[in-house]
């Protein structure tokens, strides 16, 4: 049903201040501001702003979450500003009061103000963002199938807001890491029919030491994202291409990493975290464990494994054997594979483009991040277990 | 110092497309935005782009649709060549990349819309603007040698030289603060409309006249001002747009009894009929007592009738709007909207290059009034507008420039800004806040300067707004500051708007008549003996002491004449 209209209420904001020009710290700043409770925090920092300080500092346009230019973290979440509600975003805060705070990974200029330039945008031009066409370019439109545009207009629907980067934890530790956005954006262009050197982003992208194999996988973009972008899900689809399709071995063992997880999962019906590493370095096999790249993580892992060993988290029988499941357990993992390997196509399960046939299914919105939140447990799940 | 042949103010698609093509054209160009380009209010343009490419289309049958929709005030032979430069510009957009929906065969999918004889409408699910803005974007950075971008810059005059000609710009780092003058041979101005006179409108908040009433202030006249649309499909809740595209994919409107009431209005197009004439229907349901809600103020539009699955993958957009801002899904439900401000059609006056009548001062996009919308625009046909002509302004700029000096501006007008600045922020607290005179303002043109007007009411607002522009001049700031300060800027900005809605209230005034957007219940006919003409508004040459001067230029038609308008 439509919302009923409450009448204002009163909310408190605590907000995060710098004043770049004082040579002070920054501080905490509370307003005590009325709106009917459905209204955004946007306008709940522009009541503010109108009534008792102007000088307020935040980026802000269009108030339909389509210019991306509010992004800030709400409650310690990024997200943008006209597109939370005051009377959810006071359910989630801690006391009751709503804390609003400058987006993070990215310097504060002034107040809720972050530069941008400094990280999203630099990002964004490392993945050359744009289309390299196939020649020659036709008189009239390219002929490209509708399911990939479809597609790509996933992507494409990304409004730059930087949530995404904001809350980036594998950027957070490793600042150079090219990030979801970017990475976003650049299957936009790997997706695209259109586009000419699809093999070369894509080597390019595995290459990169803090490129599509740094991610972590942690889906925060994916909460993070208010357009169902789903960053980490185009991530994911770029290594898939990088491996499946364009065969690339990456020098920072990304593919072999993937390689020997899945073997794994496939021979012992769960993950041998102690034959993870040797096979990721050495090569997908038992034996991979005797060549010197892999003896050498092994030997600077050392320290780590002893510890581990001393506080019970691993047991000397477990690291040489790995888990054991039931055979009829193992046989239903084995018939996964069979029936995804057999498949002549590689299947990509995608709510954006396939949308919803039944009045069943949950509705598009509420599974932020399509792909990942519905798939399919036939389809075999990838991404490293780091 | 910056100098080159060609200088843009604004980075929406006008803008950006003006930039590429003057930089094409072999000149050099900076480009210069208040906000980063892809926060241009372009971005929020949804359904799409119109053109003749299919192969049963014709592009005379476009342009006749066009001077139709803008109840013939519209200038033809500006039509025509919007027109008929149409499909390639629209093959150009997909060639460097932008991401059109595909039909079946893999070609451009074409979509309905309003007041189109046939299927013309090329998008991008409903982000078409963002997708063609988006797409730009990328050629500019990957053009960056070719075009200097200066993002976050806030231009606050017209730079002229002995002769009154535009030759460049002065603008404020927004970050740092620092004034600095921009010399340039010539001065595309692409900053966009002035929604934010008016409350509620769809517009961006930073949609505040800027360009129209600095070209103004230089003398530049401005032209059909009284026109200014509503769009029938926008949120009671808010004010924010509902796209047209869904009544293009087979939505309807209904009133409190259910009724589709477009049958009685528009028997051939109903609810694809041409804004101005929808949101007047939608306004007599309203006043005649068949609205929904709980004031009874707003009309239904029904999308269950468009089959889910196209919903999700065409609407997308609107989908999430009625979720997040009014609580509805719109698979299962019908939403409530009402008319709202949009879009201006009036504005600086060009001709068909987008040169303006101040030598050296071009204008394309919403800024302009050229006219190719005359008294109300079809939809989808503004992002058209704005690519064909930033386009043909940007390669009459650029061969403009490469055979012509760099002018010599006239001194202290930097000064001149930067005094005036000081002396906002010297203001004493004793005026009235900012929000609270742009908040009376938008009132007050939304009631007396909407979907019906009258003598009464026009003179009403003309007094207000004069009052307002009194108490402009002490409304007092908070931040003292250097570094982003929008609070001084939010100053400027209410100047200019009260700028643009003087104009507006005047010309409406002066045109008694109704015609296309402009419908006046004490003129309620169209009167093409007397007013087939479009009303300019200038300064005049004394600066503008004697208050807005009115004068009359003359509609061109090329094939079509006036008749009778019914959808």
């Amino acid at each position: 049903m439509a919302e009923t209209h409450r009448p204002p209420e009163q909310f408190k904001l605590r907000m995060r201040r710098y004043d770049p020009e004082s040579g002070e710290a920054p501080y905490w700043d509370e307003h005590t501001i009325e709106l009917e409770p459905h209204r955004s925090v946007l306008e709940g920092i522009l009541q503010a702003k109108a009534r008792f300080d102007g000088s307020i500092g935040i980026r802000c346009s269009c108030r339909a979450a389509i210019c991306g230019s509010c992004g800030v973290r709400i409650n310690g979440e990024p997200g943008l500003a006209c597109h939370t509600h005051l009377d959810h975003a006071r359910a989630s805060a801690k006391d009751g009061v709503i804390e609003i705070e400058p987006m993070g990974n990215m310097p504060v200029i002034k107040d809720l103000i972050v530069d941008m330039d400094a990280v999203h945008w630099k990002k964004i031009q490392r993945v050359t963002p744009w289309l390299l066409a196939k020649q020659p370019v036709p008189e009239r439109e390219y002929v490209v199938a509708k399911d990939a545009m479809v597609d790509v207009t996933q992507s494409m629907a990304c409004i730059q807001c930087g949530a995404c980067v904001s809350d980036c934890l594998a950027m957070e530790v490793d600042p150079g890491f090219i990030g979801p956005a970017a990475l976003a954006k650049a299957y936009r262009f790997v997706g695209d029919p259109r586009d000419d050197r699809q093999r070369e982003r894509l080597v390019d992208l595995s290459e990169d030491p803090q490129g599509i194999f740094d991610c972590t996988h942690c889906f925060k973009c994916v909460e993070a994202c208010p357009k169902d972008v789903n960053p980490m899900g185009q991530i994911m689809r770029l290594r898939r291409i990088a491996i499946s399709d364009q065969h690339i071995v990456d020098a920072n063992n990304g593919e072999r990493h993937e390689a020997a997880l899945t073997t794994l999962v496939r021979d012992y019906g769960l993950l041998h975290e102690a034959e993870l590493v040797p096979r990721s370095y050495g090569g997908n096999s038992w034996f991979g464990k005797f060549h010197p790249a892999a003896g050498m993580e092994l030997l600077s892992l050392l320290p780590t494994a002893i510890k581990a060993i001393a506080r019970g988290k691993i047991g000397i029988k477990l690291a040489l054997f790995g888990h054991k499941i039931p055979a009829a357990d193992l046989q239903a993992v084995k018939r996964i594979y069979q029936t995804v390997e057999g498949r002549s196509e590689r299947y990509e399960l995608n709510l954006y483009i396939s949308g919803e046939d039944e009045d069943e299914r949950t509705p598009v919105g509420v599974a932020a991040g399509g792909t990942d939140g519905g798939e399919d447990p036939a389809v075999a799940g990838e991404g490293s277990a780091s | 110092m910056p100098a080159h042949d060609v200088l843009i103010i604004g980075a929406g698609l006008a803008g950006q497309r003006a930039a590429l093509a003057a930089a094409q054209g072999g000149a050099s160009v900076a480009i210069v935005s208040k906000v980063h380009p892809v926060r241009s209010h372009s971005v929020a343009a949804a359904g799409g782009i119109n053109a003749a490419i299919s192969v049963d289309d014709d592009w005379h049958s476009h342009a006749y649709d066009t001077v139709k929709g803008s109840d013939f005030l519209g200038d033809q032979d500006a039509i025509e060549i919007m027109c008929s430069e149409a499909p390639a510009e629209v093959m150009h957009l997909e060639h460097i990349g932008v991401t059109f929906h595909r039909n079946e065969q893999g070609l451009l999918d074409l979509r309905a819309f309003g007041g189109a004889s046939m299927k013309r409408t090329a998008y991008v699910a409903d982000i078409t603007g963002q997708a063609i803005l988006h797409v730009l974007y990328e050629q500019l950075m990957r053009h960056h040698e070719m075009v200097e971008r200066f993002e976050e810059w806030f231009v606050t005059s017209l730079l002229r030289d002995e002769q009154g000609r535009c030759c460049g710009v002065i603008a404020r780092d927004v970050r740092s603060g620092r004034m600095e003058v921009f010399h340039a041979k010539n001065v595309i101005l692409a900053s966009g409309g002035a929604g934010q006179v008016y409350s509620p409108t769809t517009n961006a908040l930073i949609v505040t006249g800027d360009g129209i009433a600095q070209a103004y202030r230089i003398g530049a006249p401005l032209m059909d001002m009284e026109m200014v649309q509503y769009h029938p499909t926008t949120l009671v809740e808010n004010g924010l747009l509902i796209t047209e595209g869904a009544r293009g994919e087979g939505a309807v409107l209904l009133n409190s009894e259910g009724e589709r009431f477009m049958e009685r209005y528009a028997p051939n197009k109903l609810d694809l009929a041409s804004r101005d004439v929808v949101s007047r229907a939608e306004q007599t349901e309203i006043l005649e007592g068949r609205g929904v809600g709980a004031n009874k103020d707003g009309i239904y539009l029904d999308i269950t009738k468009v089959p889910r699955k196209r919903t999700l993958e065409a609407l997308r957009e609107i989908v999430n709007i009625g979720k997040d801002f009014a609580g509805v899904d719109i698979t299962r439900e019908p939403i409530m909207i009402r008319p709202g401000q949009h879009y201006i059609m009036g504005g600086v006056k060009t001709d068909v290059n987008g040169a303006t009548p101040i030598e050296g001062l071009y204008a394309a996009g919403e800024v302009a009034c050229v006219s190719v919308h005359g008294g109300n625009r079809l939809g989808a046909n503004s992002l058209l507008d704005t690519l064909i002509f930033g386009r043909r302004a940007g390669e009459h700029a650029a061969a403009r420039a490469l055979s012509m000096p760099m002018p010599t501006a006239v001194n202290g007008q930097l000064n001149d800004d930067v005094a005036a600045i000081d002396a906002i922020l010297a203001r004493e607290r004793s005026g009235r806040r900012i929000s609270e005179i742009k908040r009376e303002l938008g009132e007050t043109m939304n009631q007396y300067v909407a979907v019906y007007r009258d003598q009464e009411g026009l003179e009403q607002a003309l007094g207000v707004v004069k009052r307002l522009q009194e108490e402009s001049q002490h409304a007092y700031i908070d931040d003292h500051g250097t570094v982003f300060n929008q609070d001084v800027l939010g100053a400027l900005e209410l100047g200019y708007m009260l700028d643009c809605a003087e104009a507006t209230v005047v010309a409406a005034i002066e045109r008694k008549e109704s015609r296309g957007a402009q419908f006046r219940t004490d003129f309620p006919e169209r009167n093409d003996e007397e007013w087939l003409k479009h009303i300019d508004i200038s300064l005049g040459v004394d600066g503008g002491t004697s208050g807005p001067q009115i004068s009359y230029s003359p509609v061109t038609i090329t094939q079509w004449q006036p008749e009778e308008r019914k959808y």
